[in-house]
C-alpha cells in the first residue's frame, strides 16, 4: 500500500524533484525496510551513495577542521589576527578555532620574522605539535628573511622546519592569508596547486639557472637538467593529450 | 637644560672635584652633553646625582655607540635628567678601544642607578663593553652562546645576498 502511495506521488517515468524530501524520506524508510528493489533500489543507491577513497575521505575531514595553533612572532600576527574577525572569517573554512597549546594545534603560522634567539623555540613548538602537521611561512621575513638581512634573525624559516606553504608580503593581508590557507586546504587533500612555473611550462627559467650569473655549481646543474626534464616530460603528455583531442 | 654657560659652569665643577675629568664639552639642539673620562664617570655621575643644585637623580637611558674611525672609539652615553627642573644632561664616557681581543673597560653605575643593570649590559652585549663591578654581567638579548659583539662598526652585516634579475646584466654578480 506504501509502495502505491510513493508510486503516486514520485512515478518513476517523471524523476521526482530531489527537493522532494517526503518522496527520499518514504524511499529510504523502504530501503532500510528491505522493500526497495528492482529500479527503485538503483535510482535510491544512485542518488544518495558516494563512493570515495579512505585516504581522500580523511583528507577532506581534515582540510576542513585545521586547528591553527595561537602564535604570533612580529607584526603579521596583527593581520593574523584579523584572519578569525567576522570581516575575513576563517570559520569559512573550519579553522577559527584557535588553539592555545601545540598539543592540541595542527597548523603553525609562522607570521613574523624568527629571530636566531626564537628558532629553537619554534622548532620546539613544531615538535611538540602532533602528526598530522602543517606549516604556513607568513610574509618576507619568515620566508628568506626579509628585509632584515642582519646577524639576528634567521634568512627562512624553512632552515629549521619544514613550510608548507610561503605567503608573500610585508606584511600580507589577511585575504593573503586565507588564500595560502585555501592552497594549504587543497595540499592536504591530495590535490596540490602547481607551481607557476609548472603551470606556464616555465621550468628551467629558475634565475639560478640563467648563465649571466657565471659558473653554475654541479647541484645548480643537475637542479637545472632535472627542471628541463620535467619541462620536456610536461610538455610531451601536454602535445599527446591535444593530439589525441577531446573524444 | 642646562644652557651653555651652566653647562661649562658644570664643567669647572667637575674638573675642581675630580681632577681633569671632563674633557670636553658640547651644546647642540639645545642639550648639552659632557665628555668625560672614563675613569671618572663614576665619581661624576655621583656628583651630578646628589650635589644640592645638581640632583641629576634619574637616568634615563645608557646607550653605547662605536665611532669606528675615530679614536677613542667607544662611547657610553648616560642620559641624566633632573625631573623637577625637567632637566636633561647628557654624559658621555669617550672609551679608547684596547685592541686585539682585550675589550674596553670602565665603572659600571649599577650602585647609582639600579635601572643601569640592564642597560649595561645591552652595552656590554652589543659592543662588548665591560663594566666593572656589575652584579651579573652576560648578554641580554642575543642568545647566551653568540660569539661577537654585532653591533660594532667592523662586524660583517649577516644576512644573505639576494640576486635581482634586473640588477645581474648591468653588474654581474655585484653581490660579492
Amino acid at each position: 500500500m506504501r509502495r502505491e502511495k510513493l508510486r503516486a506521488l514520485a512515478p518513476l517515468e517523471e524523476p521526482a524533484a530531489p527537493t522532494d524530501l517526503r518522496v527520499r524520506q518514504l524511499r529510504a524508510r523502504d530501503l532500510l525496510r528491505g522493500d526497495l528493489e528492482g529500479p527503485d533500489l538503483e535510482r535510491h543507491v544512485e542518488e544518495s551513495v558516494l563512493t570515495t577513497t579512505m585516504q581522500k575521505a580523511i583528507g577532506w575531514g581534515r582540510a576542513n577542521s585545521i586547528f591553527p595553533a595561537t602564535f604570533g612572532l612580529a607584526c603579521c600576527a596583527i593581520e593574523m589576527m584579523s584572519i578569525v574577525s567576522p570581516r575575513y572569517d576563517i570559520a569559512r573554512f573550519g579553522a577559527e578555532n584557535m588553539r592555545a597549546s601545540p598539543r592540541q594545534a595542527d597548523l603553525l603560522i609562522l607570521s613574523g620574522r624568527v629571530s636566531i634567539k626564537m628558532a629553537p623555540v619554534c622548532r620546539r613548538l613544531y615538535d611538540q605539535m602532533l602528526e598530522p602537521k602543517w606549516v604556513i611561512a607568513m610574509g618576507a621575513c619568515s620566508s628568506s628573511g626579509g628585509m632584515f638581512a642582519n646577524y639576528a634573525v634567521v634568512q627562512g624559516a624553512d632552515k629549521f622546519m619544514p613550510v608548507d606553504i610561503h605567503v608573500p608580503g610585508c606584511p600580507p593581508r589577511a585575504e593573503a592569508l586565507v588564500y595560502g590557507f585555501n592552497k594549504l586546504q587543497r595540499m592536504i587533500l591530495g590535490n596540490p596547486d602547481p607551481g607557476w612555473r609548472r603551470r606556464y611550462n616555465a621550468a628551467g627559467t629558475e634565475e639560478w639557472a640563467r648563465e649571466a650569473t657565471g659558473e653554475a655549481s654541479k647541484e645548480e646543474i643537475e637542479a637545472y637538467e632535472a627542471a628541463r626534464e620535467l619541462a620536456a616530460t610536461h610538455e610531451a603528455a601536454r602535445s599527446q593529450a591535444s593530439r589525441g583531442g577531446p573524444t | 637644560m642646562p644652557d651653555a654657560p651652566g653647562l661649562e659652569l658644570i664643567a669647572q665643577d667637575l674638573n675642581d672635584v675630580a681632577g681633569g675629568s671632563v674633557l670636553g664639552t658640547y651644546h647642540e639642539h639645545g642639550q648639552g652633553c659632557l665628555i668625560v673620562d672614563p675613569e671618572h664617570v663614576l665619581d661624576i655621575l655621583r656628583w651630578l646625582r646628589d650635589e644640592p643644585g645638581q640632583e641629576y637623580r634619574f637616568l634615563s637611558s645608557l646607550h653605547g655607540v662605536d665611532y669606528l674611525p675615530a679614536e677613542p672609539r667607544f662611547g657610553v652615553v648616560y642620559e641624566l635628567l633632573n625631573m623637577p627642573r625637567v632637566e636633561r644632561l647628557r654624559v658621555r664616557a669617550a672609551l679608547r678601544d684596547p685592541g686585539g681581543d682585550e675589550l674596553p673597560e670602565l665603572d659600571s653605575c649599577v650602585s647609582l642607578f639600579p635601572t643601569a643593570e640592564f642597560h649595561e649590559r645591552e652595552v656590554y652585549d652589543f659592543f662588548g663593553i665591560v663594566f666593572r663591578g656589575h652584579p651579573d654581567l652576560r648578554r641580554i638579548l642575543m642568545p647566551e652562546d653568540y660569539v661577537g659583539w654585532p653591533q660594532r662598526r667592523d662586524f660583517p652585516m649577516g644576512g644573505e645576498p639576494v640576486i635581482f634579475t634586473r640588477d645581474e646584466p648591468v653588474m654581474p654578480r655585484w653581490y660579492e
